[in-house]
């Protein structure tokens, strides 16, 4: 797609090897503001919490394996389910894809030798680690981890006796570093394109991260001050959410969703962003509705935060205003339909390459679609009624967010792994871990879509025994799960190390990233490419597809 | 290219639109930041009409109006502080951003004595003369400590940050051809008098 001069015998050192100060070792790079390093410190870092969290997930589905007390009481449980939702929303799932992969590989992908704020970067980087230490500790201190669950529900999170503090402190200070990324990557993408890089030239990841910049910028700073409010009302005693003192819970719910619904867009729109990149480049062929696929993301991310308040359709509210959010509830799925209409059009008739890139976003079209049918069911205001605060909605929640986003990044860490480490991994391993994690994951999440339904309710600590072999079933899955991410991460750790050497384009990729040094040398580009082409461009293959056609 | 006059000319990337536009966007975090305090006003406004009225009574318009006169003033001597620099005048802009920050250190001193006015009649969060008041009052004061403690937050930041200003001119970092740190710093400090101009009239004039 471009024309980028690399004399084949200049091999420059990497970006592993040189950096952007003098230090040597661990300071080399957590001083450094290389925003590829910055985007492998979040990986690595978002990865610890990944686990932890994984962790805790994995002992809330041992207790809940029978009825009754198995081996912790019902406050350990509430603070470790809690600490599970923290985690893994604050610290992997809204990280995950734009810190990581974003800071990674936005600047290359544009043509740019780094993000337009360098050292604003490593600021977020900082903000990031020292929320997540605070959310992490607060579980050490006197007195336990916050039991509010990860909404912090006023008034319980203003009398609770645990510490609720370093939990909300930690939120704060997440959000601000997400602010702070989407400041960046929104003038990174106006002000660094590569000459001939048009918004129509951008690959669909960008754009996918462009539209969750906006999302991070304007409903950020909401979350900010809702906490900071419950903050100052659990320290100083001022009444604003508390009823004792004339306050409304119901508006700390409203102020909560106007962030944390949009929040769920910060999640996806990444992922669909890297499904979008995937399906082409093993399909070999050019993306389907490039444009469609660009503006729906800019539209999930503008409808997507006026439907907030179909979180409290049992809170109180007018029939008016419940109508009106679930209408716009619907209209949110429409574009989210185009695109996989889109990617599915764009696999038909291509050359297909099952690698486990592939497979992975297979994956995420098959669980990110039962997620988005079960969110229309949730949003249709007589069956929400039914569902409301059972297992379904935890079901649906899993299946969008594990299921699409999470399986989103795995998709993103298989297919940039050789372009970032140099070295390639086990493909065969690979396969058989995402069999298994898919199968592991299906199994934990789809029974609580169907006691859900029965009746089940979410959060709850113990259950009826007609209840027991949905929860049974659902703790087996765990483990198969846990299985399939030990036997991943082992093989991505071992290609990490001893992986054989990867080429520079190890899948026929046609946008930038493909186009460096494997791993990018310090600036990423010898020289600033021009780019001439759309970023899909497989006109190449294509041709010579139809020429093999035509002579067999 | 050798790797240290590779790590030398890294970053030296200048982009003054680019830092304006960055700025422009963490300028509107922050007014989602106080619309999220403005939509809870407005809500509680609404639900205790009434309370909300005659706790208004208890706040001094003068001194309110006095702050508000030195808010606006500021802002105009930080704008004249990059003219003065656009004009190569670099002595007349470094004083007007004292001027600025005086003016800045004049409103909190107004802050103070208003704050520990009210705290003196023991009215302050959690007091028992304010527990005995209806709620819509208890809101009402709730919300002005918490809208004009966040305001004055960002007032101390706005010193700090002229602070820095004053430096990087000191040290030749801030020049009548490179000013953007400045024109930065000024529309920070314009944002927080916007946000006073919400304040004064939500607080002090309706009454």
């Amino acid at each position: 797609m471009a024309n980028v001069a690399i004399p084949a015998d200049t091999v420059e050192p990497s970006y592993l090897e040189v950096t952007t100060n003098t230090h040597k070792g661990l300071l080399g790079w957590i001083l450094s503001v290389d925003h590829k390093r910055i985007g492998l410190l979040y990986l690595f870092t978002m990865l610890a919490f990944f686990f932890v969290a994984v962790g805790f997930g994995f002992l809330i589905r041992l207790e809940l394996i029978s009825p009754g007390k198995t081996f912790i009481d019902a406050q350990t449980y509430n603070q470790f389910f809690t600490l599970h939702g923290i985690i893994m929303i604050f610290l992997f799932i809204i990280p995950g894809l734009p810190a990581v992969f974003g800071n990674f590989f936005l600047p290359i992908m544009i043509g740019a030798k780094d993000v337009i704020f360098p050292r604003l970067n490593l600021l977020s980087w900082y903000l990031f680690i020292i929320g997540g230490l605070v959310a992490v500790a607060a579980w050490l201190l006197p007195g336990g981890s916050a039991d509010t669950g990860w909404t912090f529900y006023v008034p319980y999170s203003v009398r609770t006796t645990t510490n609720v503090l370093p939990a909300l402190i930690a939120a704060f200070l997440l959000g601000f570093s997400s602010i702070l990324t989407g400041v960046n990557f929104i003038t990174t993408i106006h002000r660094m394109r590569a000459p001939g890089m048009s918004w129509f030239r951008m690959p669909l990841f960008v754009w996918g991260l462009y539209a969750t910049a906006w999302v991070q910028v304007l409903a950020t700073p909401i979350i900010g001050i809702t906490l900071a409010l419950v903050i100052i009302e659990r320290t100083l005693g001022v009444g604003i959410f508390d009823p004792a003192l004339g306050g409304d819970p119901i508006l700390y719910q409203h102020l909560f969703w106007i962030y944390s619904h949009p929040a769920v867009y910060i999640m996806v729109l990444p992922a669909m962003g890297i499904v979008s990149e995937i399906i082409p480049v093993f399909a070999r062929r050019t993306i389907f509705g490039y444009k469609f696929i660009a503006f729906s993301s800019l539209a999930i991310a503008f409808f997507g935060s006026l439907v907030w308040a179909h979180h409290m359709f049992s809170a109180g509210m007018s029939d008016t205003a419940m109508f009106v959010f679930s209408f716009l509830t619907f209209v949110v799925s429409i574009p989210s339909a185009i695109k996989v209409f889109n990617w599915v059009s764009t696999m038909y008739k291509g050359s297909i390459q099952a690698d486990p890139p592939l497979l992975y976003v297979l994956s995420f079209l098959f669980q990110f679609s039962i997620g988005g049918f079960t969110g229309l069911m949730l949003g249709a205001l007589s069956v929400n009624i039914h569902l409301q605060d059972t297992s379904f909605v935890v079901a649906h929640f899993h299946y969008v967010m594990f299921g699409g986003t999470g399986f989103g990044i795995f998709a993103a860490m298989h297919y940039w792994f050789p372009k970032m480490f140099g070295r390639m991994y086990n493909k065969k391993i690979a396969t058989w871990a995402w069999a298994i994690v898919t199968f592991g994951y299906n199994l934990l999440y789809f029974p609580m879509f169907i006691m859900g339904y029965l009746g089940m309710p979410r959060r709850y600590y113990d259950y009826l025994p007609e209840f027991h072999p949905y929860h049974l079933a659902s703790t087996i899955g765990s483990w198969i799960l846990i299985l399939g991410l030990i036997i991943m991460f082992t093989n991505l750790y071992i290609g990490m190390r001893r992986g054989p050497k990867a080429p520079m384009n190890p899948w026929g990729g046609v946008t930038l990233e493909w186009t460096t040094q494997t791993p990018p040398i310090l600036e990423n580009f010898h020289e600033i490419p021009t780019v001439t082409t759309g970023p899909y461009d497989y006109s190449k293959y294509e041709i010579e597809a139809s020429e093999k056609k035509e002579t067999t | 290219m050798s790797s240290s006059t590779q790590s030398a000319v890294h970053h030296v990337h200048r982009d003054d639109y680019g830092s304006r536009m960055g700025m422009w966007l963490f300028l509107f975090t922050e007014l989602i930041l106080f619309g999220g305090l403005f939509i809870v006003y407005a809500v509680y406004r609404f639900t205790h009409q009434q309370e909300f009225h005659i706790a208004a009574q208890e706040l001094n318009t003068t001194v309110g109006l006095v702050n508000t006169i030195i808010l606006l003033t500021s802002s105009m001597t930080a704008a004249m502080s990059i003219t003065a620099m656009q004009k190569g005048n670099i002595r007349f802009s470094k004083g007007l951003v004292w001027v600025t920050i005086m003016f800045a250190l004049a409103f909190m001193v107004n802050k103070y004595f208003e704050w520990s006015a009210k705290i003196h009649h023991d009215i302050y969060p959690g007091s028992k003369e304010l527990l005995n008041k209806p709620e819509g009052e208890i809101l009402y004061f709730g919300l002005y400590y918490v809208m004009t403690g966040l305001h004055a937050l960002h007032v101390i930041v706005g010193v700090v940050f002229f602070l820095f200003i004053l430096r990087h001119i000191t040290q030749g970092k801030i020049q009548p051809t490179r000013y953007v740190r400045l024109e930065n710093a000024a529309l920070y400090w314009h944002l927080v008098d916007l946000i006073w101009i919400f304040l004064f009239p939500l607080f002090y004039l309706i009454h």
